[in-house]
């Protein structure tokens, strides 16, 4: 039947399945990525972190830390050069992004007033990192209710920040009703819409300027901008004087979006073909070797032919993994994860317990390969990464995208290398 | 649809299908889907698909409450199916709350709902628009008949009419003495739908000249608008009877080995996902089972990207927009990968943006601007891109790339014939 035939297809279009895809396109391969649905990069902060927390401290050093962390954790199958290698090719295709200069986590202000440890992020939110003792005015807008700057203010000023930070309520320049998603903000700012016979930028420092004060820099939160910030922050910094930056939000985030952006192109400068809106739901196989994944097409499952196969379909929010009463499965191929038969046994107690259920997921060996109960790998040509993966507990590590692009870049290197 | 028929779930059809409950109930409001929302993205007062969906129909659950008027401007591109993580049938709970909206809130005396209702009926009024070809065109360009059109009922003076042809699509199948081969089983029912028959009747002789080529019988059963306008103006009831035509005309196909091919990608997203969501006829799922894209049926069926690496055509480059609709069948980047192999062929895709007119939501005085304002992203790519030719699958997509850039637009099956086929050039 369908003639579409590759030698690398990677299943799921998040961080995992593109920098797999990327790195067995980068070694020759012909690459095709199958998703159902846009990735949850939308969800993602945009921060890269490999390792933030371990045991409940927060992390200086993560490639040190990594060798800390137990057998079967994911990081355990790529070592910290792996990782660092991982880390190096996110660097070549990403433009926007700082932190490869050092190997310690940087602290970053987030909208709820903490500090988070993270290893990459993106450059309009550099000016504002915890480690310049610079003082700092944080702008929320009234039509953003998520995120109120004086109490965020307040808050880091509490955890101890070595600067001044103030916070303050304004009215977007241009009108909008009480909770405008974030993309029409970004996108008046994008551009420059007209108010008032002047743009929105120039409207917008004009608003800020009569609360700076002595601050040395201006936080806003991540709206700068629908797909770039270019040009964006420069005007604001050269309106106000000071340097201008954006504070991570939670979903939507469109710094994960732009994040996004940025992997597609380099998908597209690698000539990898992306295809979403059908879902994989099962295999052909033979002799332990999988022939083709099936796409469901109306009654159809078409098979799509290639010689090795990366599944990075992510943990239960992406759906990669599923859960009922009694169960979790992968529903694809059917790779066995293991986890307590009692389902009461799959979380604790307290809200920030240890659950269990965090850790389910995919089990590999050290091609990336996920394993039966027996030990033995569930086929030969097919890898695994990203939050299909089990054995950590992400959330609380803080390395949720450090784990994907590290999987991500191996599995899709194993892949293209035909190691098995 | 009746507010009765949108509170309570109609508990004889198949559970999951029609019920909004459990869609509702999954949404985790993570509001991916307003990232997604072009129309969000440009109109400020728009409160989003997450808004939209869940929530509207949450809110309705209280007595006495109505469908916030909001919904009248989503535009049913549907982008936001394609970007909810937690399978929350969006554009289903979006196209059942228009319907209950128009229902109780827009008046039938009305000027919006008499526009509305020509908007969506648009293939009832091309059949007596195509009876004197030539006088329908004069006509629709005579601008005092725009003016009354844009004062009376709201109809947009800044859009050209399309233009009908001297001979429709179904006329021609007709004088040509229908299919010119038979095969026992490989069979294809054409799905034309309004367009293709009253005015780009090109790509309809396209789609049959390039099945035969490979073989198939071609049936061209009758039918009617596949609907989509009228799912999108909150119409159902219409919807419904054009509906009820369709299945009943392609389902005895069907039943008879044959497969749905449809050149549009708004019509076999009607038959693959809309008329399953909406309507409970016997049938239905069948049919939609057995629906395709042209292209996407000879990829699976053919081997159409090796024959098309081995074709010819004269030298030409054209932007492509893939619709919002061919996104969510998985079909964007289809023209882009099949024409890569064709000596002369040279495609530039233009990006993931919406183009705005989303069929008859930009003909609207009140939306023209919103329109525009998402079809910006795509004229300037256009314009960024090789070449001065458009090319879409979808006619109304075609419409707003010609407006915006002045190209002439091409459909990809029109390419696909001219590249394996001597005769049709």
């Amino acid at each position: 039947m369908m003639s579409v035939e590759d030698e690398v297809i990677v299943i799921g279009a998040g961080i995992a399945g593109r920098m797999a895809a990327l790195a067995a396109a980068r070694r020759g391969a012909s690459v095709r990525v199958i998703s159902h649905k846009e990735s949850t990069l939308a969800h993602a902060s945009g921060l890269i972190d490999i390792l933030g927390y371990h045991e409940d401290d927060p992390v200086s050093s993560p490639y040190a830390t990594i060798k800390k962390l137990p057998p079967g954790h994911p990081y355990s199958h790529v070592g910290s050069d792996g990782v660092r290698t991982a880390m190096d090719c996110f660097d070549r295709v990403t433009t926007s992004y700082c932190g490869g200069h050092t190997d310690s986590n940087a602290l970053v202000p987030t909208i709820g007033g903490r500090l988070k440890p993270t290893a990459r992020y993106p450059e309009s939110v550099a000016p504002g990192l915890a480690s310049r003792p610079v003082d700092t005015l944080l702008i929320g807008f009234e039509t953003m209710p998520d995120f109120h700057a004086p109490a965020t203010a307040l808050t880091l000023e509490r955890i101890g920040v070595p600067f001044d930070v103030r916070g303050e309520t304004i009215r977007f320049p241009v009108e909008l009703r009480p909770d405008a998603g974030r993309t029409r903000l970004a996108r008046a700012l994008a551009t420059d819409e007209p108010v008032d016979g002047g743009g929105c930028r120039s409207a917008l420092a004009a608003r800020i300027a009569p609360v700076l004060g002595d601050a040395g820099r201006v936080g806003l939160p991540a709206v700068l901008g629908d797909g770039t910030t270019d040009g964006i922050r420069e005007s604001l910094a050269d309106h106000l004087g000071v340097a201008v930056f954006e504070i991570p939000t939670g979903p939507p985030s469109l710094l994960g979006h732009r994040l996004k952006a940025e992997l597609t192109d380099a998908l597209q400068a690698a000539a990898v073909r992306i295809e979403t809106g059908n879902p994989v739901v099962g295999h052909n196989a033979t002799d332990n070797r999988i022939d083709a994944v099936l796409v469901q097409r109306s009654g159809d499952a078409v098979p799509y032919a290639a010689d090795r196969f990366v599944l990075a379909t992510g943990g239960l929010v992406g759906r990669g993994l599923r859960a009922d009463r009694t169960t979790v499965t992968e529903p694809i191929f059917n790779c066995h994860i293991s986890h307590p038969s009692d389902r009461y046994d799959w979380s604790e107690p307290e809200a920030f317990g240890d659950h269990h259920f965090a850790r389910f997921g995919v089990r590999i060996d050290e091609f990336f390969r996920p394993l039966e109960d027996s030990g033995a790998p569930t086929f030969r040509n097919l890898h695994a990464a990203g939050a299909v993966l089990g054995g950590a507990d992400p959330a609380a590590e803080k390395s949720a995208s450090g784990i994907s692009i590290a999987t991500g870049y191996h599995a899709g290197r194993v892949a293209a290398e035909g190691a098995t | 649809m009746t507010r009765e028929q949108y509170v309570k779930p109609t508990t004889d059809e198949p559970p999951g299908r029609r019920d909004l409950r459990p869609g509702a109930d999954s949404c985790y409001k993570c509001s991916t889907c307003d990232v997604h929302c072009p129309v969000a993205e440009v109109d400020g007062d728009f409160p989003g698909p997450k808004f939209q969906g869940p929530e509207q129909w949450r809110l309705r659950r209280k007595e006495g409450s109505l469908i916030d008027p909001s919904i009248s401007a989503c535009s049913n591109c549907m982008r936001c199916d394609a970007a909810c993580p937690a399978e929350v049938p969006l554009s289903q709970q979006h196209n059942t709350a228009r319907a209950a909206y128009v229902d109780e809130s827009v008046p039938r005396w009305s000027r919006t709902y008499w526009r509305n209702k020509l908007l969506a009926n648009y293939g009832r009024l091309a059949r007596f628009g195509a009876l004197t070809p030539r006088l329908s065109n004069l006509l629709m360009s005579n601008r005092a008949l725009r003016w009354g059109l844009a004062r009376l009922l709201g109809i947009t003076e800044q859009r050209s009419f399309p233009r009908f042809t001297p001979q429709t699509f179904r006329s021609w199948w007709q004088e040509r003495g229908g299919a010119a081969i038979e095969h026992p089983e490989k069979r294809i029912a054409y799905f034309h739908g309004d367009y293709a028959n009253y005015n780009t009747p090109a790509v309809g002789k396209a789609l049959v000249r390039v099945f035969e080529h490979y073989g198939y019988e071609v049936a061209v059963p009758e039918q009617r608008c596949s609907g989509t306008p009228m799912f999108a103006n909150g119409m159902l009831a219409d919807a419904a009877r054009a509906a009820q035509v369709n299945v009943e005309s392609f389902s005895e196909l069907v039943e008879a080995g044959y497969d749905v091919i449809c050149s549009c990608t708004s019509c076999s997203m009607a038959l693959r996902q809309e008329y399953p969501e909406l309507f409970g006829l016997d049938g239905i799922e069948t049919l939609a089972d057995h629906t395709y894209e042209a292209m996407e049926y000879l990829r699976i069926h053919e081997d159409l990207q090796a024959d098309l690496s081995e074709a010819r055509h004269d030298r030409a480059s054209l932007a492509y927009h893939a619709p919002c609709h061919a996104r969510n069948q998985g079909l964007a980047g289809q023209p882009i990968e099949l024409f890569a192999a064709v000596e002369g062929i040279d495609v530039t895709d233009v990006g993931e943006s919406c183009s705005g007119i989303s069929g008859t939501y930009g003909w609207k005085t009140e939306r023209y601007d919103t329109s525009m304002a998402i079809g910006e992203e795509m004229f300037e790519e256009m314009e960024a891109a090789p070449g001065e030719t458009g090319l879409t699958e979808c006619p109304t997509c075609a419409m707003q790339m010609e407006h915006g850039t002045g190209y002439p637009v091409r459909h990809p099956l029109e390419l696909v014939a001219d590249a394996l086929l001597d005769d049709s050039a």
